[in-house]
């Protein structure tokens, strides 16, 4: 008889082997997954998470690609993490990081054909302010009318999906694009480009903002006062009211760094890697970020590496449909497994397993 | 625009087409939340029912046998939920989540070889006599069977959460787990079989939409039709007959904005489009804000364990 025995506290070393045990489980389960496909299971793992870095024909164009897929995951993540552990849900970032590249994108095309260092710093506060508003409208909604703010910011997704269409049919279509859909491209307008830093590594401001968002997420989570209710408040939501933690205030903090911060990584990919609004503009970052949230175990640091980790089954992913003609969307059912692996492995961190019969208490 | 082109009688036949798929998966959530588990899932479970059913209709050109294997597959999907958040205790919200995302990644990659085939279509219903009254016998004797089953459905959850020992011993577990652990009832047990019920419900629902009223199979088809059933259940705080009513009502919603874009109204398609999600949002805020006597109409109606995880040493 398999018994589960709480632990007086989370297990330290657990609480750093469980990714790791998860990432394993998840190899092993893929590769059947592979197999059943018709595909050789070590070749495509191989292809998934060598090959990107290390195999010399792809590493050149794969490394970059590293930082550029990463950063959006860190930067969505790094605020998802903040609400998460305050179990404040926003699983809508997605609908966050459109909103974000519809602001930025419409304040840099407003200054079209204009050339100024100030253009590009405008779109970024824009950027960030478009995806802020988006996520107040579920943190507003939750305060003021105790609103499921799950399902909201979900909602919104989809509005803001049809927002995007709408922009890149209507309002910001490119009026020399010949009538297709979508805006001008902001890789021919230089003051709004997102370029990259150094060549050659795939380093643009949303990579360095990342960074930035990491540091500060774990300054904040370590010393400062409001990191401190956060933790508090997800970890013993009574002692955090009675210690006069203000409810409020920490949903609208949360809701709303997640949201800027989201709107800011919409915001660096459609000015960088991107280049323009169109209606397939967003490919899911937004959902692939609480894996990473999670897979990085809602800590900065953690949340640092998952986001490059998944951006790694991103690459290998379309580098192994590439050469092994694996299925793209094999790659999502690939990270959506991981979720739940982690979620199995996590039991280990809280409880004890325990064989035997039970004793009476 | 022409408003006069839309027909009041077929706008609600149509309405009640539309509102099958969010109506089945919403009712199996009612069960599953009335249990005291909370599945976020639903969309996930919905969108593998959508191309399980879609799939084996196509191969064996049955739409019964599909909807059959909808209901088994997302029932077993369903079952990953249950054994993580019931054996490993695993966060429910973040558990169902990864089932969403899950059943997303899976559904796209049973479906690749499905694209842009037509599903074997299911007869309607023909009621001798009763489908030629005016009026009435358009709207309501003028269906599929999948229709009138899930009014069935909707009845008998109805009447087992009422008046069976069944429902007593489901609702009790959802209101109290410990009490009922104590009075020896199987926490566990009940709240799995809940679960699969959601599973094969919500599967019902994909399939129907996958089958019958698109009818295709496209990626991303369900496009937040499992969100929209999951805010049915709050809108209907956690009653079977208002689930109905809420379902209708999006139902409702959906068929009149796909009307209006058909009578080429003055507002553009993606506003129209949009406006179903808009009002979801706007239903579940009158729903939850707070009345005057302090308590939202709500958490008086959820269950009082929605969402805990059960631990029996605890």
């Amino acid at each position: 008889m398999v018994r589960l025995e709480k632990r007086p506290q989370p297990s330290k070393k657990w609480i750093y082997l469980t990714p790791i045990v998860a990432v394993v489980a998840t190899m092993i389960a893929g590769g059947i997954m592979f197999a059943i496909l018709g595909k050789d299971p070590f070749e495509a793992i191989r292809t998934i998470f060598w090959d990107p870095l290390f195999n010399e024909q792809f590493a050149a164009y794969s490394r970059p690609q590293l930082l550029v897929k990463a950063a959006p995951l860190i930067l969505i993540a790094i605020g998802l993490s903040l609400g998460f552990r305050a179990g404040i849900w926003n699983i809508g970032a997605e609908g966050q990081y459109i909103m974000g590249a519809i602001f930025g994108a419409a304040v840099g095309l407003a200054f079209y054909p204009t050339e100024s260092w100030i253009i590009f710093p405008l779109m970024v506060i824009a950027g960030a302010i478009g995806g802020l508003l988006w996520a107040m409208i579920p943190g507003v909604l939750r305060v003021y009318f105790r609103t499921n703010e799950i399902l909201v910011s979900l909602l919104l997704v989809y509005v803001a999906e049809f927002i995007l269409a709408s922009m890149s049919l209507g309002l910001l279509r490119n009026p020399e694009g010949a009538g297709f859909p979508g805006s001008r491209n902001f890789k021919s307008y230089a003051s709004a480009h997102n370029a990259e830093l150094i060549a050659g590594t795939g380093m643009h401001w949303g990579v360095v903002a990342a960074f930035i968002a990491v540091i500060f997420a774990y300054v904040l989570l370590a010393k400062h006062m409001l990191g401190f209710q956060i933790r508090l408040t997800g970890e013993a939501p009574r002692a955090a009211r009675f210690g006069g933690v203000n409810p409020a205030r920490l949903i609208l903090f949360c809701l709303g760094t997640s949201g800027a911060l989201a709107g800011l990584a919409g915001l660096f990919e459609v000015s960088g890697p991107s280049g323009q609004i169109s209606i397939d503009f967003n490919v899911g970052y937004g959902f692939t970020a609480i894996i990473v949230a999670f897979l990085g175990r809602l800590h900065p640091v953690g949340i640092l590496l998952a986001g490059l980790l998944m951006a790694l089954t991103y690459i290998g992913g379309e580098l192994a449909s590439l050469m092994l003609g694996i299925p793209a969307a094999a790659i999502q059912a690939f990270q959506g497994m991981l979720l739940f692996f982690l979620l199995a492995v996590d039991v280990l961190t809280n409880y004890r397993v325990s064989f035997g019969k039970a004793e009476v208490a | 625009m022409d408003l006069s082109a839309i027909s009041p009688t077929l706008l609600i036949a149509s309405l009640m087409v539309a509102a099958t798929p969010i109506l089945l998966a919403a009712i199996g959530e009612l069960v599953v939340e009335k249990a005291g588990v909370l599945n976020l899932g639903v969309e996930g479970m919905m969108i593998t029912g959508a191309i399980c059913g879609f799939a084996i209709a196509v191969e064996t050109g049955s739409p019964v046998l599909g909807f059959i294997c909808a209901a088994i597959g997302a029932a077993i999907l369903s079952m990953i939920f249950g054994v993580l958040t019931q054996f490993f205790l695993s966060n429910q919200v973040a558990t169902g989540l990864a089932l969403t995302l899950f059943g997303l990644g899976l559904s796209s990659l049973l479906g690749q070889s499905y694209v842009g085939i037509k599903p074997p279509s299911t007869e309607k219903i023909d009621f001798p006599l009763l489908s030629d009254i005016p009026y009435l016998g358009p709207i309501v004797f003028n269906h599929d069977l999948m229709v009138y089953l899930t009014l069935a459905l909707v009845a008998a959850v109805w009447a087992t959460l009422k008046y069976t020992r069944a429902g007593l011993i489901l609702r009790a577990v959802g209101e109290n787990h410990d009490a009922a652990h104590a009075l020896g009832y199987k926490v566990i047990r009940v709240r799995l079989m809940a679960i699969a019920f959601g599973g094969a419900c919500a599967g019902l629902g994909g399939a129907y939409l996958s089958l019958i009223r698109v009818p295709q199979w496209t990626e991303g088809m369900t496009a937040g039709a499992g969100w929209i059933a999951l805010a049915i259940v709050v809108f209907a705080s956690w009653r079977p007959l208002r689930v109905l009513l809420g379902a209708y009502l999006f139902g409702g919603v959906t068929v009149l904005q796909l009307n209006l874009q058909a009578a080429g109204m003055a507002i553009p398609v993606e506003y129209l489009s949009m406006s179903p999600y808009l009002i979801t949002i706007l239903v579940l805020v009158i729903m939850s804000a707070p009345r005057k006597g302090g308590k939202a109409r709500m958490s008086l109606a959820a269950p009082a364990c929605l969402g805990r995880a059960f631990h029996a040493s605890s």
